[in-house]
């Protein structure tokens, strides 16, 4: 199997932003693996070890996002690609998913590309299907389970989560899926891991490098950007002298407000 | 006929999922802003009968396909055919419902017709003829407006319930165009297993939530035949998200939960609310035993009214509650289950 897991970095879920004229940043909270992205890592890195193969991490970002290639490194990926470019700075998914497309052909004879369910940054959840589309390969999204995968047939059985429950698809080979938390259990990086990942070598693909002369420009743009305003919510804490007068009260409250 | 704004009728097993009405609904008040007509697609098997419905939420035409091979959605011919419609009505918006297959929907399509697509859209207006889109990144940590100006049509998918359905007008008519030549599915569904979720998530208009706090009853002694320390954890939560099910019943709501009791295995994964899981916006979310980690509030802070049952004054849920009882949930609920079961007498 030749496998492709593609990783955005992002800015730590857990960091505080702000917007500084019409620029988004994170001060020094660290940037991390898209978390989504793990579990993308994690699956390619199963399916490998079962099928046997290779698996090649591929990010499309700045310099930076080395660092995101280097945590898949560590977590056990064979190979990693930076996908870089002064033209896809400010790229919308269109422009990003014809990047990566034309990085995907160039490693040549992939069965699986895996990516994760979102970037918790853009939050678009669209490039798994993006790329599929693309390349003309079918989209598998929202994949929870794989129940069958057969590499000399080249075809694959998975499970989706959509909202009225498990979907069950078959799919030939190759195939483009995103998959949710609950498909496994990434592992960390192990020491050699980490060691051998600060060691390897990212080649930087450009765009000439990828045969895209001319990149489009993003058709999206962002005028604002903005932090929510805060809505000052004063919480009326409802007391009394026991559970069952409290109840009471916030029953009535309820009712009374309207709220339900 | 050429309708400028598309709304995409997003169905399953022959029904149109709720919210697919609140985007005709806002595709209605685009066409006000821009001129033209709604025209409204409806693809898959045996959903003739969904025209009508769109004619009395406001369509002027459908364009419709029907065929056995659109039986199951699968995103391939889906996308073919709504990005043939839209060229046929050359259209300058298409608007649809956020599901799991329209974000595959609406990102194949913009890349069929080399266009934007703006998923989970809160709000827009309409400015000099195109739609200046907002929608939450960041984990919601942050809004950003959106706007397609160098490709047509802008491709929008609506958060669930952001959105008024539109009134009904009974008996209302129009054209229906048949859309042809899908192309071949490359997949195969096999068999849907359900997932006993009851009421939809994103759909409900309540939800009560259970976190961490379910299982923290040390008062109820599980059956001696469970030994294990874990499993005794789950029998206590389980009690504990059988309580919070009483009171989602008597409040017609769907349950939801926090990633931590998820990740201890009380509940199913599409229980879980939060950046990583649903994010839902419903009117009322009643959150017992969840601290209201940012990761969480990702999933909830747009629900019109937060009510949050916590044993710790402290915790950051009260912050964006509008009401909230400092207890033990495992008291509170039943009673508060109970006192509303009287008042609404249900
Ligand atoms: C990348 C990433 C993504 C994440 N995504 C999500 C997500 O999608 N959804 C999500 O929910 N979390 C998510 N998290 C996890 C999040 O950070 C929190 O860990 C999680 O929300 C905590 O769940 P909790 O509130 O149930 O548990 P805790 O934080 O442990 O809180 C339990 C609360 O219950 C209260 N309590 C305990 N016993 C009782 C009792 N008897 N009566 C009343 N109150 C009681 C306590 O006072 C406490 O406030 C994510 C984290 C990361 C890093
Ligand atoms: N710049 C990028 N480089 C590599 N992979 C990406 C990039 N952007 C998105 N992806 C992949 O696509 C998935 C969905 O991202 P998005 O559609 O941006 O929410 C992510 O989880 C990644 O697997």
């Amino acid at each position: 199997m030749n496998i492709v897991v593609c990783v955005k970095q992002t800015p730590d879920t857990a960091a505080t932003l702000t917007v500084q004229s019409g620029k988004v940043s994170w001060g020094d909270a660290p940037l991390v693996i898209n978390p989504w992205d793990e579990y993308a890592v994690e699956q390619a890195l199963r399916t490998k070890e079962a099928h046997g193969g290779k698996v090649t991490a591929l990010s499309l970002g700045p310099e930076q996002a080395r660092e995101a290639l280097k945590h898949a490194l560590a977590m056990g990926c064979d190979e990693a690609i930076l996908v870089s470019d002064p033209a896809f700075e400010g790229g919308d998914s269109l422009v990003v998913s014809k990047a990566l497309a034309a990085a995907i052909q160039k490693i040549g004879s992939i069965d699986l590309a895996f990516f994760g369910r979102q970037a918790v940054d853009s939050e678009t959840a669209l490039m798994g299907a993006q790329v599929a589309r693309r390349l003309g390969w079918p989209s598998l999204s929202l994949v929870a389970a794989v129940a069958a995968l057969d590499p000399a047939a080249k075809t694959i059985t998975v499970e989706r989560m959509l909202d009225e429950g498990r979907q069950v698809v078959r799919s030939p080979l190759p195939a483009a899926m995103s998959v949710v938390k609950e498909i496994n259990e990434p592992r960390y990086p192990s020491f050699m891991g980490i060691r051998k990942a600060s060691k390897a070598e990212i080649p930087v693909w450009t765009a000439a490098a990828l045969g895209l002369d001319s990149v489009p420009a993003p058709v999206l743009s962002w005028p604002e950007i903005i932090a929510p305003p805060k809505v000052e919510i004063q919480c009326e804490i409802i007391q009394g002298a026991s559970v069952d007068e409290i109840a009471a009260k916030l029953a009535d409250r309820l009712i009374q407000e309207k709220v339900i | 006929m050429a309708q400028k704004v598309i709304a995409y009728i997003d169905n399953f097993n022959g029904a149109a999922t709720a919210s697919s009405w609140e985007a005709l609904g806002a595709a209605r008040h685009v066409a006000e802003a821009i001129g033209g007509g709604v025209g409204a697609v409806i693809l898959g098997q045996g959903v003739e009968g969904l025209a009508k419905e769109a004619f009395e939420h406001g369509a002027d035409e459908v364009l419709l396909a029907d065929a056995p091979g659109l039986k199951d959605f699968r995103p391939e011919p889906y996308a073919s055919l709504l990005a043939q419609a839209a060229r046929q009505s050359s259209a300058e918006v298409i608007i649809m419902p956020t599901s799991g297959r329209t974000r595959e929907l609406g990102g194949m399509t913009a890349v069929d017709l080399e266009t934007g697509v703006t998923p989970d859209v809160i709000a827009f207006e309409v400015q000099g003829g195109a739609v200046v889109a907002t929608r939450p990144v960041y984990g919601g940590k942050l809004l950003t407006k959106e706007v397609c100006l160098k490709a047509r049509p802008h491709i929008l998918t609506l958060r669930s319930r952001a959105f008024p359905k539109p009134e009904l007008s009974a008996g209302k008519s129009g054209t229906i165009t048949r859309l042809e030549g899908a192309s071949e599915a490359k997949t195969e569904v096999v068999e849907y297993k359900a997932s006993g979720g009851g009421v939809s998530l994103t759909d409900a208009a309540v939800i009560v939530s259970g976190g961490r706090g379910v299982a923290n009853n040390p008062k109820l002694t599980p059956p001696s035949e469970i030994a294990d320390e874990k499993q005794q954890e789950i029998w206590r939560a389980q009690q504990g998200f059988s309580m919070i099910r009483d009171l989602a019943a008597v409040l017609k709501a769907a349950v939801g939960a926090s990633r931590a009791a998820v990740d201890a295995g009380y509940i199913p994964y599409v229980h879980q609310v939060g950046q990583t899981g649903k994010v839902v916006s419903p009117d009322v979310y009643v959150a017992c035993g969840i601290s209201g980690a940012i990761q969480h509030q990702a999933g909830m802070r747009t629900a019109k009214t937060i009510v949050a049952i916590n044993k710790d004054a402290e915790a950051p849920i009260f912050k964006i509650a509008r009401f909230g009882v400092v207890g033990d949930m495992h008291e509170v609920v039943p009673a508060l289950t109970k006192a509303l079961k009287e008042r609404l007498g249900r």
